[in-house]
């Protein structure tokens, strides 16, 4: 695993620039921990200052300092993310197990279920149901409302991967020597599903910060809690650019920018990684 | 016929469940609500001054209470839904009361629709097609450009590019019209004045989703050819001096489009997300106002049918798509 | 008369791994002319590096594949052209009309939306002017699948629809339509049952007898070799190390290796047990020094291990590689072998 790592952040710029980002922006999200102020609290510092040696970024309309408030949403948006992201990896990982372990009548149920999910326009749905709970959704519900609507897409590939590992000789001789379907699950199939577990998280957590964004710009999310939605909501809704106060409203742009090209690039380089085509001559480069 | 029973029945069951599906989310989700839309609409008659003794009161409120399908227990209700579903009535409207949801979308409709299929057939082309020649020709300078370009547009939110274009061409270079779909008392008899101005306002709305859509569909046109291009066919087609146009269209591009057909129909998912955020940005008067409009006022009859009718135009897509599938690869055809 | 020689041709696959170069040498020093209107045999074990001698031969060598040194010439009558120097448009120029190709697995070959019709229509398209005579291209394809005994439908199906066979006769007969003086082929027959692996080679030999042109023939299989080939090469580790006449490689090998090769085929009547050659074929990566063949060989001497045996006539068309087979006719330059017919 850490022997991946280091191979790819050797090889591969894009994912040396992903992995830097993404460790500095875990690094601010910590931080945010030493804030001085709650940063839910309004009138904390002086209002519309630019940004200066005191305050980094400038203070907004609502006088809260934009540096510690970044802070917040970094951390805020990447719990949410993780936390949908787990739960979507949980659902996934069970079906597309489920479904291609078991195949059957089992598998064709599972995968209308799971095309059903693919099919059905989620923000539409989304915004149905957040648009009832509004500000009752807190970071983590939030996270795991998009765990149940994310997985559908990943179920597949994981359950596509079962598939052509059934057929494989490793099963049938560790059903002939008795193990057991667990067993066989978590020794044999694991060390193949857990890369494209990884992969597909990396786009399942680019999609919830995304969908975070889209729901908080619509007021549809706990908008005291500051996250890069909720962020932008409160910049656009308080005309910031009009007004001139560009600090506002571009840090959390600036950051969405760099946190989801991080993301994007982390996914193209590990899918990249995990092509077959590549796979089969890396393989044979190390027995060469 | 093998194909029907192997091909398409399995296709139709699928649309029925999505369908079912979607219409039960719409069922469920808003009875979760912690407000009484009966007692809302009652309230709002009341408040509007007029006197009513507590006998018409209660009329009114079985009426309300057939009208938005609450009568009956939860099952009756739920079947009521279907029933009325199947007709394509949505109910009433809470807020613009009595006013029909289905006439509220029927105005906003082809607006939206007007918009999402130019731009989206137009930046499906685009991106297709200069993500196959960028792929097939990737060390070229101007190939790399190009990726270059689409890899930083292509992973930021649809919702900041839809506001640095207004802010760039709207507000700082005043090129185009800031909101609405067409200038505010112009007659609508049709002329080239309207259709001009309605063409002007649909431009920068137009354009964002064509930027982001055309840097999509390039990301992955490209990536999709560049594996194409280590397949045996192509490869043995290089060898035989087969021309690089005729590679690039016939063997390249034309093995891509499949799965780049079935991600359009999958893509009008997330399209009429982004229609509901390029119309809030730029307040075009289509179904996504309408939708914003609806959850500002709380308006959930009109929430839940944009929401069905969403359901049913992608499930219908995506069966339409799979029943055109097999004329595009014959491997299915001649299964 | 040669058609094709190679003289000292080198390609090597360069891999990176964990930011170290590395140098696959599936082609090594390989040197051999090919004469006209023969069937030229190229044999060995996979991963001998047979059929990048056949990429290198096409002038398809394209990364991780690298050309190291070496060329290789075709000749067309007065006109030598070697073919890894020259232009990308002036190699098109020289493919299906001069030099043709019959790939190996001719199911992935086929491009799978087309009908096969189509795929002759961009074939032939490349090098006739067919677009500006209507009918043109129909007539030659027609009579070209008559003359080969194909039906003409085949031209409606797509490449799923036919059989293995079926599609492997089809891609033989894309790679002769031009007539071609040349035809390389990888493994043609090796994804076929029994049966059809005999027709389709009798229908490349038809061809060859037909049309009069020479085929370089990439198979690891020797019985399709004593079918077929006039002469046979064999290659390990990258070069060859023994090149002779057919009945001379069946009748008297005289490299160990080939004597092995020989040894493990059935005989009709013989009932004796088959002996393979010990152990596996070195990696390309790392050569054991000297001879390639020396850890499998149990005759091997000292010098085997220290350098490496130039391939040399041992007695007449017959070439070797081996320090043990060579040493009688030791005086003759090897290099003068090599290059002078």
């Amino acid at each position: 695993m850490f022997k991946v790592l280091t191979s790819l952040l050797r090889q591969d710029k894009r994912f040396l620039f992903g992995f830097i980002v993404m460790v500095i922006l875990l690094a601010g999200g910590a931080l945010a921990g030493f804030s001085p102020h709650d940063p839910r609290l309004w009138s904390v510092v002086p209002r519309d200052l630019p940004p200066s040696s005191k305050y980094w970024l400038g203070t907004n309309s609502m006088g809260q300092d934009v540096f510690w408030q970044a802070l917040w949403a970094i951390r805020n948006s990447l719990v949410m993310a993780v936390i949908a992201v787990v739960s979507s990896r949980i659902i996934a990982v069970a079906a597309g197990l489920l479904a291609g372990y078991r195949g059957g009548l089992i598998d064709r149920v599972l995968m209308t279920v799971t095309d059903s999910f693919v099919i059905l326009p989620l923000l539409p749905i989304l915004i149905l149901i957040t648009s009832i709970f509004k500000s009752r959704l807190s970071v983590t519900s939030l996270g795991i409302l998009l765990g149940i609507f994310g997985w559908a897409w990943d179920a597949r590939v994981i359950r596509s991967q079962v598939l052509s590992l059934r057929e494989r000789e490793f099963t049938y001789t560790a059903i002939l020597s008795g193990m057991s379907t667990g067993r066989i699950i978590f020794r044999e199939y694991m060390p193949f599903i857990f890369p494209l577990i990884t992969a597909t998280a990396m786009n399942n957590m680019l999609w919830a910060i995304g969908m975070e964004v889209t729901l908080a710009v619509l007021g549809l999310v706990s908008l005291e809690v500051p996250t890069l939605g909720t962020m932008i909501h409160w910049a656009v809704n308080s005309q910031a650019m009009l007004l001139g106060i560009w600090w506002w409203i571009l840090t959390p742009v600036v950051l969405c920018v760099f946190i989801f090209l991080a993301l994007y690039l982390l996914s193209l380089s590990i899918n990249q990684f995990l092509d077959p085509r590549v796979r089969v001559q890396r393989l044979q480069e190390i027995k060469g | 016929m093998p194909f029907l029973k192997r091909y398409l029945l399995p296709r139709i069951v699928q649309y029925l469940v999505v369908i079912f599906i979607g219409g039960t989310l719409v069922f469920i989700i808003p009875r979760l609500m912690p407000v009484d839309p009966v007692q809302q609409t009652l309230q709002r008659i009341t408040i509007q001054g007029a006197f009513l003794d507590p006998r018409a009161i209660e009329q009114i409120r079985e009426t309300l209470l057939e009208l938005y399908g609450l009568k009956g227990s939860l099952m009756e209700q739920y079947f009521a839904l279907w029933h009325r579903l199947l007709r394509g009535d949505f109910g009433p409207s809470y807020v613009q009361f009595p006013t029909p949801v289905m006439t509220l979308i029927k105005i906003s409709l082809p607006w939206t629709v007007g918009l999402l299929v130019t731009t989206t057939v137009l930046s499906w082309t685009v991106g297709n097609i200069l993500g196959g020649i960028a792929a097939y020709y990737s060390h070229r300078r101007w190939a790399q450009l190009m990726e270059n370009v689409a890899m930083v547009i292509r992973p930021i939110p649809y919702y900041i590019i839809a506001l640095a274009l207004l802010l760039l061409l709207a507000y700082a270079v005043p090129i185009f019209p800031v909101t609405g779909g067409f200038s505010i008392g112009r007659s609508f008899v049709l002329s080239w004045g309207l259709v001009l101005d309605i063409l002007k306002h649909a431009f920068l709305p137009a354009l964002s989703l064509a930027i982001v859509g055309t840097a999509t569909w390039f990301m992955t046109m490209r990536l999709l050819v560049s594996n194409l291009l280590a397949e045996d066919y192509i490869v043995y087609a290089q060898i035989a001096g087969v021309q690089d146009g005729e590679i690039l269209y016939n063997y390249a591009i034309r093995n891509a489009m499949l799965p780049q057909v079935t991600g359009l129909t999958l893509s009008l998912g997330q399209i009429f997300g982004g229609a509901l955020i390029t119309e809030t940005v730029f307040s075009y008067p289509g179904l996504g106002t309408l939708l914003y409009s609806s959850i500002n006022s709380g308006d959930y009859n009109l929430m839940m049918g944009i929401t069905l009718l969403s359901v049913v135009a992608i499930a219908t897509g995506v069966l339409i798509m799979d029943l055109i599938y097999p004329f595009l690869d014959p491997r299915i055809r001649y299964e | 008369m040669d058609v094709l020689r190679v003289e000292g041709l080198k390609a090597f696959y360069i891999v990176e791994s964990a930011g170290e170069q590395r140098a696959v040498k599936a082609v090594n020093d390989v040197s051999l002319s090919v004469r006209e209107n023969e069937v030229l045999g190229i044999a060995g074990e996979s991963g001998c590096g047979k059929s990048t001698l056949l990429k290198s031969l096409l002038g398809n060598i394209r990364p991780p594949l690298r050309h190291m040194g070496g060329k290789v010439t075709y000749l067309q009558g007065e006109r030598e052209v070697d073919i890894l120097s020259l232009g990308k448009e002036e190699r098109q120029k020289l493919m299906w009309q001069h030099i043709s190709y019959v790939p190996q697995g001719s199911l992935s070959v086929l491009n799978p939306v087309r009908r096969i019709g189509d795929t002759f229509r961009s074939f032939v398209g490349a090098h006739l002017e067919i677009k500006k005579e209507p009918g043109r291209f129909e007539s030659l394809v027609k009579r070209h699948l008559e003359d080969l005994g194909l039906p003409v439908d085949t031209l409606k199906a797509y490449p799923h629809q036919l059989s293995g066979g079926m599609r492997q006769r089809v891609t033989i007969a894309l790679a002769t339509i031009l007539k071609p003086r040349l035809i390389l082929a990888d493994e043609p027959s090796t994804a076929l049952d029994v049966v059809v692996q005999r027709g389709v080679i009798q229908l490349l030999r038809d061809i060859q007898t037909e049309q009069r042109n020479t085929i370089v023939m990439v198979t690891h299989d020797m019985a399709i070799h004593a079918n077929i080939s006039d002469r046979v090469a064999i290659m390990y580790a990258g070069r060859i190390i023994e090149e002779a006449p057919v009945e001379q490689i069946f009748m008297k090998p005289l490299h160990p290796y080939t004597q092995y090769l020989i040894g493990s085929l059935p005989r009709i009547g013989d009932k004796s047990h088959r002996i393979s050659a010990p152990g596996a074929p070195p990696s390309l990566v790392s050569l054991p020094p000297g001879c390639a063949f020396h850890p499998r060989c149990p005759q091997a001497k000292p010098i085997c291990r220290q350098e490496i045996p130039a391939l040399s006539l041992a007695a007449k068309e017959h070439r070797v590689a081996c320090f043990l087979a060579a040493k009688e006719d030791a005086d003759v330059d090897s290099t003068e072998a090599a290059g002078s017919r």
